[in-house]
């Protein structure tokens, strides 16, 4: 066990040994694990960002789903009212209509009623004057008792 | 002068095989996901990345490669400890080489140039880090403040010398303990070559030097681990301006 010349032959063959080792394994190695290593840190902060999207997609579209339900029944009530509002119009043309015909009817009805009352006013004056000439049998002069044969007529 | 041929021979050619099963890994390595081969080196570049993390403070690009540079070399020459003991010797001797040592870590050399190649990076370190007057600073006020300069002085010296002859030694140490112990087994069953005896030792030579090969596993391992700890280590402390 002396020490030799190896010892610096293998001194040499050490320093050499590291060059290489740094410059064949080393280096290339670990290059590409960090580049890996960069790989899966960039994948896991996609996933991340994907994820973060999501929901706010997820949210986004709930708000719109929320907003369009709002929307529906906003103009579901507008028809609704819209309706209503037609049928209130309906009825009170109805009633107007009706009112209207009903007045006419009993214009129509007082006309006549006038009507009947006028000629049976006349007959009434007629039979009074054809009575009262009987009972007197003698002609009245019915110019001379006029006003009296009207006053007895608007009184029947 | 004399040329440990074997050990260079043994130390150049994994240093190669590593390079080589190393550098194929790179090659076709890919930056998605890692088949069963680049999965295997690149945990053993992660092991080393963070046993650098933990220990070195600061950054220095250098510090990483040498510390996968000593750990797998390091297991690889230790490695060699586990061929049957004999194997490498016997084949050496039908092509005509009349020695061969085959573990280059059992060889004081090995260790010892590596240490001293760390020692001159912690050298080299130091005085970029701290500036030569840094560095020198620290062996006039450093353990004992500066009333005792002179003690300093040889704390110190001694303290910064016995880093890279213990990093060396205890690799070399365990190693040559290690290769003694399977040379030790291995002599039992050739003690009772012949006769009786082979009854009782042979089956005893298998079961222990399993037993040792198994332990060895973890020696080797556990020494490979220990020096590139430590060459961080120092290397972190030459990177620290404040002591």
């Amino acid at each position: 066990m002396n020490i030799t010349v190896t010892l610096i032959a293998q001194m040499l063959a050490f320093g050499l040994l590291i060059w290489f080792v740094n410059k064949v394994m080393w280096g290339p190695l670990s290059g590409i694990m960090e580049a890996r290593q960069k790989r899966i840190a960039d994948g896991l902060a996609a996933a991340e960002k994907g994820k973060h999207e999501q929901e706010l997609a997820e949210k986004r579209a709930t708000e719109l789903l929320k907003e369009a339900k709002e929307q529906a029944q906003e103009i579901v009530a507008q028809g609704q009212k819209r309706a209503s509002e037609i049928v209130e119009e309906a009825k009170d043309t109805a009633r107007a209509e009706g009112e209207r015909i009903i007045a006419a009817a009993n214009a129509e009805l007082e006309r006549e009623v006038n009507q009947a009352k006028e000629a049976l006013r006349a007959q009434v004056a007629a039979i009074a004057v054809a009575g009262a000439e009987k009972i007197l049998k003698r002609e009245i002069d019915a110019k001379a008792h006029e006003d009296l044969l009207n006053d007895l007529a608007a009184q029947i | 002068m004399t040329w440990h041929l074997d050990t260079i021979f043994f130390s150049i050619a994994l240093g190669v095989l590593m390079l080589v099963v190393g550098g194929r890994v790179a090659r076709n390595a890919t930056d998605g996901v890692p088949g069963g081969f680049q999965n295997f080196v690149e945990s053993i570049l992660e092991f080393v990345q963070t046993q650098v993390k933990d220990s070195f403070p600061g950054h220095n690009p250098l510090i990483a490669p040498l510390a996968l540079t000593i750990f797998v070399w390091v297991w690889l020459m230790n490695f060699m400890d586990l061929i049957p003991i004999d194997l490498l010797p016997l084949i050496g001797s039908w092509l005509g080489l009349p020695y061969l040592k085959v573990v280059p870590t059992t060889d004081i050399n090995t260790p010892l140039a590596m240490a001293l190649v760390v020692f001159g990076l912690t050298l080299f370190y130091n005085i970029k880090v701290k500036g030569l007057g840094g560095y020198l600073k620290m062996f006039l006020f450093h353990p004992f403040g500066k009333f005792a300069m002179p003690a300093n002085i040889v704390m110190t010296t001694i303290e910064e010398i016995a880093k890279p002859l213990s990093l060396g030694l205890r690799l070399f140490g365990n190693m040559f303990a290690g290769e003694l112990v399977f040379l030790l087994i291995a002599l039992l069953g050739g003690a009772a070559a012949l006769g009786a005896g082979l009854l009782i030792w042979f089956p005893l030579q298998v079961v222990l030097d399993l037993a040792w090969l198994l332990f060895h596993i973890l020696v080797i391992t556990l020494q490979a681990f220990i020096f590139m700890v430590l060459t961080i280590v120092y290397l972190g402390m030459a990177h620290t301006t404040e002591h």
